[in-house]
């Protein structure tokens, strides 16, 4: 039944193509509906199997190859599928104002979302590499055609990053399936890789993966890309994408090559807290409220590869955790930034935003941006703060040093996201405090709902962890490497 | 054997022979009309298909004169399926004047591709080849008032003729070694003798002939010109059907002729034989026609560019050896075919409309004619290798088959991987041209494409889309093929 989150995007992207145009952002709405309904669907259902990895739908394909057409749920999956179902619902609400070629932009979209239902669900490691490929294009199109600054840049960017990270992520599955003869995940879960490929594979496979989820020092095309592209586009990559990366790495990389993890855990956790930390001093010296935003999500993955990289159950359920929480709360920033502020005021820059006491132009945007920003600096009772203390419980019992260094990187977090708050909103000058608010277009019914499902999701998510954590931890343990 | 039964095995050849003639007399007539002849030839093709599959399944004239198998069946029907793809590219040229003779010539060409599929003996194959060949350098000088075209013409011509005389003079050597001209016993003599020098100069040769055919580097320097200056329909031609019956061909000459003078081309353990020299030609293919690629601002010099990469690509399979390399080939060199031939189309479209084929005339396309850019972006997109397209299949296919033959062979995938990634940056170049530049003036439309153009392409790219996703269609009956 999962499987038709898939089936329905895809669905939609080709029939929005060719309907009329009157229909397209309702069709893409019904689409991006039904793909989150087919999840929720499957997580109240307690007759599902969240603890391993069980087959939903399994067909030949390429008998030559051993390729099947395999899907397959564990707990891990379906959150991730819920968030994607969430960011897509919202990204199609934040874009509801598109007009022009708007049938290409939400074709692209559900693309977009489609290809990571399948990351999500594939149970077979080619099946896995084709929905992972297929998310590139469409993310180009969206930012070349439909983004702002610097877009053919930020586009190309970021697409030829993901393509190197590609071609890493190639080479890793050639030596699994050269050396298993098999690419059915489970099976290869099994299989005893010898040490010596797991030492050189696991390295270029995870850092393959790595690319997409931001890792240091391979993070650079996450801020132009994001800063480039339509806000829709923002919301999908933070909210989405990035967990491709993180995802396929925990699935594919270390789930695959325990022994080659081992090996090299200690480098990535390295690079996982240098990215946590560098990320959040750069974000504090950005002008432009997208790039703040843009760093600040490598900042937030840069937490999931350190709760990886610990290799406890705390840890890495923890990341799932981050996972999510990211998901939602990069979507919301970025909505706030690119759509309520960015297409009424014309720019991002905080110095002219300070100056237009968008405070009293924009309520609702000043509270959203104040809710997104507690999430984001990990204030209890939203679900950043539960899955990043998740995580550092994680990884103080693997590496007590890099909590304090990230420690002292949460309070970078805190201290650029008050300023991009302070900034944008409440730079209160005593002068003009009183004067009347620019004259700006209200906040529209569909960017209040979407952003009310955002911040449902990071609150009920903060309130009731357990929801979540439930499902993740019997799935984590499962998992080869932590035995 | 009576020549009636030798007529009835060669009754496909005779077909086209046969057409070919008659288009040829009605080009002469007063009834010189370009819907007459494309007709008849593309009936004449047709039947000709019909003949290969009423042939029986096995059958060999004169010590492999003419050999009938599965395999050369197979692919005597993909030719004339791309030179019957060809026929409407050819109607929809304006440059063509007596377009009787041009399609008499495609399908004299055809009649050498099917010599050379059909032939195991190395007289015929240098006899289908050169009818082949003469065929293409009248073809590809046929534009009588453009430079260009004759440019074309003389260089392929010059190219071409010196390539031969080293095949032929290969084939002479080898024939000297062993006595026979046939690839069977060729093989089986070269078994039961020593490795000699005398014997690698005749092998390496030979294969040049055919490195030139492939437009490998350093034998491509025809290619760029050929495929600027000669008529669209010859230049999809060249680069399509005469690839697809050149790698057939080199393929039964290494494995069957030349099999145990196979070599290595692992890393560390190069060994004399045709394996190392077909291995440095894929590598320095892959570089430099990616990396010259890059640099182009016509599109078909780039297609060019791009088609020795391919080239490089396709040889991977062959390097790799054995019946999985030999399959992994001959699916790669299809499905390149039939998108070149497609992206070959649209770039006729554009040349008709805008008067030419640089980057710059690609500008806006996905404005004035959104079928032709859908279809140029799956063209685009299947050659650089991304899912679901049947580039994606086809190279995993060979650079799974090269990682799995031999471990050594790590060099030459990561060398193709490489290129891979370089490559994606030109192809979406191009599309970044037909989809977010918008046409610098509105041009006045020369000629409004044709609907069996416009068929044309959506044909070729559904069968790019439909061998990507069910890529076992193909691979099945070709792997049934090979003994």
């Amino acid at each position: 039944m999962i499987a038709w989150t898939i089936y329905i995007t895809f669905a939609g992207a080709i029939v929005i193509l060719f309907l009329p145009g009157i229909f397209t952002r309702w069709i893409a709405l019904f689409t991006s509906i039904a793909g989150f309904a087919v999840g929720v669907m499957t997580f109240v259902r307690p007759d599902v199997d969240l603890a391993h990895f069980t087959t939903v739908v399994r067909v030949s394909w390429v008998p030559a190859l051993a390729m099947n057409y395999h899907l397959a749920l564990d707990g891990i999956s379906l959150v991730l599928v819920l968030v994607t179902g969430i960011a897509a619902i919202s990204a199609v609400l934040f874009s509801w104002d598109v007009r022009e070629r708007a049938k290409e932009f939400f074709f692209w979209l559900l693309l977009v979302v489609a290809g990571s239902y399948g990351v999500f669900l594939s149970a077979d490691l080619f099946l896995l590499f084709l929905f992972y490929e297929l998310v590139i294009v469409p993310k180009y199109f969206l930012i070349a055609i439909f983004g702002s600054t610097n877009k053919e840049y930020g586009a190309m960017k970021l697409t030829l990053y993901s393509f190197f990270g590609g071609a890493l992520v190639f080479l890793g599955i050639l030596a699994a399936y050269a050396a298993a003869g098999s690419l059915d995940l489970n099976q290869l879960a099994q299989f005893q890789f010898s040490p010596e490929l797991q030492s050189w594979a696991f390295p270029v496979l995870f850092l393959g993966f790595a690319v997409l989820a931001g890792i240091w020092p391979l993070h650079t095309w996450a801020p132009t890309g994001h800063v480039a592209a339509p806000t829709a586009g923002s919301m999908l990559l933070a909210g989405i994408v990035m967990k491709l990366g993180a995802y396929a790495g925990l699935r594919v990389a270390m789930n695959l090559f325990p022994q080659g993890f081992q090996l090299w855990r200690n480098s990535f956790a390295v690079l996982a807290v240098i990215g946590i930390v560098y990320a959040a001093a750069v974000a504090l010296r950005q002008r432009d409220l997208k790039f703040v935003i843009g760093y600040s999500s490598v900042s937030h993955m840069g937490f999931v590869l350190l709760g990886l990289a610990s290799a406890n159950v705390f840890g890495v359920s923890g990341a799932v955790l981050q996972m999510f929480s990211h998901g939602v709360i990069g979507a919301l920033l970025f909505a706030v930034a690119g759509t309520m502020i960015y297409r009424r005021t014309h720019t991002r820059d905080l110095d002219a935003l300070s100056a237009m006491n968008l405070r009293r132009a924009l309520p609702f945007a000043a509270f959203t941006f104040v809710v997104a920003s507690a999430a984001s600096m990990g204030i209890p009772g939203f679900s950043g703060f539960a899955a990043e203390i998740t995580i550092l419980i994680g990884v103080w019992k693997t590496y007590p040093i890099a909590v304090w260094i990230v420690g002292a990187g949460m309070v970078l977090v805190a201290a650029f996201t008050l300023r991009a708050l302070k900034r944008s909103f409440f730079d209160v000058d005593l002068a003009t405090a009183d004067a009347a608010p620019p004259e700006m277009e209200p906040i529209t019914i569909p960017e209040k709902l979407g952003a009310g499902l955002l911040m449902f999701a990071t609150l009920a998510v903060g309130l009731y962890p357990k929801i979540l954590l439930d499902r993740i931890q019997p799935a984590v343990e499962t998992l080869r490497f932590l035995k | 054997m009576s020549y009636l039964e030798l007529l009835k095995l060669a009754s496909p050849e005779t077909v086209v022979v046969v057409t070919a003639l008659a288009v040829l007399a009605i080009g002469l007539t007063k009834l010189n009309s370009k819907t007459i002849c494309s007709f008849m030839t593309a009936a004449g093709l047709a039947i000709a298909a019909v003949a290969v599959l009423m042939l029986p399944r096995h059958a060999t004239l004169f010590g492999g004169m003419l050999v009938i198998s599965p395999l050369n069946s197979l692919f005597k029907i993909i030719c004339l399926a791309l030179a019957f793809v060809t026929v409407p590219v050819a109607a929809s040229e304006i440059s063509l004047r007596n377009s009787g003779e041009f399609l008499a010539m495609l399908l004299l060409g055809t009649v050498g591709l099917m010599l050379l599929v059909g032939a195991e003996e190395l007289l015929t194959i240098f006899i289908g080849l050169e009818l082949l060949g003469l065929s293409l350098y009248v073809m590809a000088a046929f534009d009588k008032i453009d430079i260009r075209s004759a440019e074309a013409g003389l260089k392929y011509f010059l190219f071409g003729s010196t390539a031969s005389a080293f095949t032929l003079f290969g084939i002479s050597l080898i024939y000297g070694m062993t006595g026979a001209t046939a690839l069977a016993s060729i093989g089986q003599k070269l078994a039961a003798s020593n490795f000699e020098p005398l014997l690698a100069v005749g092998v390496v040769m030979t294969l040049i002939g055919f490195a030139f055919k492939i437009a490998a580097a350093p034998f491509h320097l025809w290619a760029p010109d050929a495929y600027q200056g000669a008529p669209i329909p010859s230049a999809a031609f060249i680069a399509s059907a005469s690839k697809v019956a050149s790698f057939v061909v080199l393929g039964k000459i290494v494995f069957v002729g030349f099999g145990p003078f196979h070599g290595s081309s692992a890393w560390h353990a190069m060994l004399a034989g045709w394996s190392p020299a077909l291995a440095a030609l894929a590598a320095l293919s892959i570089l430099l026609g990616n990396f010259v690629a890059l640099a182009q601002t016509n599109v078909r010099r780039l297609l060019a560019y791009s088609a020795v990469a391919h080239g490089g690509y396709t040889l991977l399979g062959l390097v790799a050896g054995g019946r999985d390399g030999f399959a992994a080939t001959l699916f790669y060199t299809t499905i390149y075919a039939v998108t070149l031939v497609g992206a070959f189309a649209v770039t006729g479209i554009v040349r008709r409309e805008t008067g030419g084929d640089d980057l710059q005339n690609f500008a806006g396309l996905a404005a004035r004619s959104p079928l032709a850019a859908a279809c140029m972006s799956i063209f685009m997109l299947s050659l650089a290798g991304l899912p679901p397209l049947a580039g994606f299949f086809g190279k995993f296919y060979l650079f799974s088959v090269a990682f799995r033959a031999d471990r050594g062979l790590l060099w030459l995938v990561i060398v193709a991987l490489f290129g891979s990634f370089v490559s994606l940056y030109y192809y979406l170049i191009v599309l970044k041209f037909v989809f977010i530049e918008s046409a610098p003036e509105p041009r006045s439309s020369l000629a409004s494409p044709r609907f069996v153009t416009n068929a044309t392409i959506a044909v070729l790219a559904a069968a790019v889309l439909f061998f990507g996703l069910l890529p076992q269609t193909l691979t099945a009956r070709i792997i049934a093929t090979l003994p």
